[in-house]
């Protein structure tokens, strides 16, 4: 309990218990959020075709993915004859464990990450990079061609496009040296309090360098998590399913989880890269305590919006009896998210003074998070929309983009970006 | 800031490291060998972080279990298994290996034995939160020459691959 007062990530702080509250507590939201991420893309992809999408399972299929689940779990587990059992079984166990480690260094706040460490970055983008193992050996074990053609294209791409990545993350690295000491850091929480004590968030800095590095950033992280346009490991029309080609029920959902996971992971890099990590918008500019009363009430108003939309749902409804259990159980979703809509104003209004109490803390804690996970959300939907909006790349393309335009941008743009900062200083 | 530092992980990370070593040799199947060798490379990055060198694991993972060992299988998967299956598995000089491998177990015991005598007494410090820090000055102060000559000597492989790989340039 006297954690609660201490500033320090429970990590840093040694505090196995809390490091452990932490864990569990991440782990939980990520799996909502894999969840939810479910429903909205089938969702979304439908409307963004001009269909309903799922519909039949609850109101507006709002329980389709625990019907999946639940079909997933029941399913028959096939291992093929010819496959090489063990590494069959452990490849999604590979994917997933690689794709969840990284969330310990994501910083959700200050304070609110589960450790921090001085290779933060570097930390993330080597286990996130080991990912690919799972699809890999997922692709070799299948002892098929598909998903053997999957794998070798997966690990390929991903070979090719971390070299972008891991340059244009260098750029902002060297952003954060830009201070008195002239020291940058390679810690999560480090590089955001860097963004905090320049006043700029990196995305902005040194305009358009920190823009390009971020786009470069941006793209080479769709093709790192096998995402359209640059889902070629899994491409249905070339390879019918690519690398999972094999696995049914509850593998090939794990292989699903591990894919969402990583995907939250890497649009969390690209937050406290270059987006601010934990900070509201204008930092600088809209400080003060009206503005920050101001900017703690949008948790609630996020959630009473929802819960708005929700009640705009029920009255929606047809009035026929077919639709009455629907009905009440939309309207009882409703009035949750108001609930919690209410207790995340009640927070907002008793934790008002920033003067350290307990209260105050919290609503620090829950503001933070909400702005992290509001960008990262953001990312959520831009995976999405490309995945709507481009055709998939073929794959003598998706090489050329990597090495002859994405690599010598991002070498020039690092160069650029060191020249200027010994000017600058 | 407590140390992690306990017994139990040193024993762990060690066991894993020499057993999935062993195992890299012992299996027949290369892509099993591939599998161990990064479980190795894993538990010897766990080890840099007991060292209280973090930047030395992070490296080790992102270069060797993400990169190397991924081309690694890349290449395997490409090979045909079945004739290395039947081949044999070790050839005639092993004894020149264990011979080899006697006298570094024997260097191992004299230094476990003298340890005292040739290691400086005393705590050492533990520059963990600057040791990112540390290791730039080290390499773009001290041994810059060096840094950039290792640079431009992978720069030279890298152009020869691509000479040697491609027919028209």
């Amino acid at each position: 309990m006297s954690y609660l007062g201490s500033q320090l990530s429970p990590g840093v702080a040694g505090n196995q218990l809390w490091a452990l509250i932490y864990i569990l507590l991440i782990f939980a939201g990520v799996s909502v959020a894999v969840i939810a991420m479910n429903w909205l893309e089938r969702k979304a992809l439908a409307h963004f075709q001009v269909r309903l999408g799922p519909m039949r399972v609850g109101p507006h299929g709002l329980l389709q993915p625990f019907a999946d689940a639940l079909k997933l779990l029941l399913k028959e587990d096939i291992i093929p004859a010819e496959a090489d059992q063990v590494v069959f079984w452990i490849a999604p166990l590979i994917g997933l464990l690689a794709a969840f480690t990284v969330y310990t260094v994501v910083p959700f706040g200050p304070s609110q990450a589960v450790s921090d460490m001085n290779i933060g970055i570097l930390f993330m983008l080597g286990v996130s990079s080991l990912g690919v193992l799972g699809i890999v050996t997922a692709g070799w074990a299948s002892n098929s061609h598909y998903p053997l053609i999957g794998a070798l294209r997966s690990s390929a791409q991903m070979v090719s496009y971390e070299v972008a990545m891991g340059l244009a993350v260098v750029s902002a690295i060297l952003m954060t040296s830009l201070n008195q000491s002239g020291t940058g850091t390679l810690s999560m929480i480090g590089i955001v309090q860097a963004q905090q004590e320049q006043h700029v968030w990196f995305v902005f800095k040194f305009f358009p360098l920190g823009l390009i590095a971020f786009v470069i950033f941006a793209i080479a992280m769709v093709a790192e998590t096998n995402r359209a346009p640059f889902d070629l490991a899994e491409a249905e029309s070339e390879l019918t399913a690519g690398f999972h080609t094999e696995y049914s029920g509850l593998r090939w959902s794990l292989f699903m989880l591990a894919e969402y996971a990583a995907m939250i992971a890497v649009s969390s890099i690209a937050v406290t890269l270059w987006l601010g990590g934990w900070m509201h918008p204008f930092p600088n500019l809209l400080n003060g305590p009206a503005w920050e009363f101001i900017f703690s009430l949008f948790p609630a108003l996020t959630f009473g919006g929802l819960a708005a939309v929700a009640f705009l749902g029920v009255a929606r409804m047809p009035s026929h009896s077919f639709f009455r259990i629907q009905r009440i159980g939309l309207a009882v979703f409703a009035a949750l998210l108001g609930l919690l809509a209410l207790l995340l104003l009640v927070t907002a209004i008793a934790g008002r003074n920033a003067d350290g109490s307990i209260a105050a803390r919290f609503r620090e804690g829950i503001d933070y998070v909400y702005w992290f996970v509001l960008k990262v959300a953001v990312f959520m939907y831009l995976f999405i929309w490309y995945r709507a909006t481009w055709p998939r790349y073929r794959f003598d393309q998706l090489m050329k983009v990597g090495w002859k335009v994405m690599l010598p941008i991002s070498l020039g743009v690092l160069i650029v970006t060191a020249v200027v900062g010994v000017i600058v200083k | 800031m407590t140390p992690v530092a306990t017994p139990f992980f040193f024993y762990f990370l060690s066991a894993l490291a020499i057993i999935s070593g062993v195992l890299v040799i012992t299996r027949r199947n290369a892509v099993h060998s591939a599998l161990a060798l990064i479980v190795t490379l894993l538990a010897v990055s766990g080890l840099y972080l007991m060292l209280y060198a973090p930047f030395v694991a992070g490296v080790q993972i992102i270069v060797y279990a993400g990169g190397i060992m991924v081309l690694f299988l890349f290449v395997i998967m490409l090979v045909n298994l079945e004739r290395t299956v039947k081949e044999h598995q070790f050839n005639r000089i092993w004894p020149a290996g264990v011979l080899a491998a006697a006298a570094l177990l024997g260097l191992f015991v004299s230094v476990y034995v003298k340890g005292k005598t040739l290691f400086p007494e005393g705590d050492i410090p533990l520059p963990e939160a600057s040791n990112t820090q540390q290791i730039a000055v080290m390499l773009y102060g001290n041994y810059m020459f060096a840094f950039e000559i290792a640079s431009l000597l992978l720069l030279v492989a890298i152009l020869g691959a691509v000479i040697m790989a491609k027919k028209r340039i």
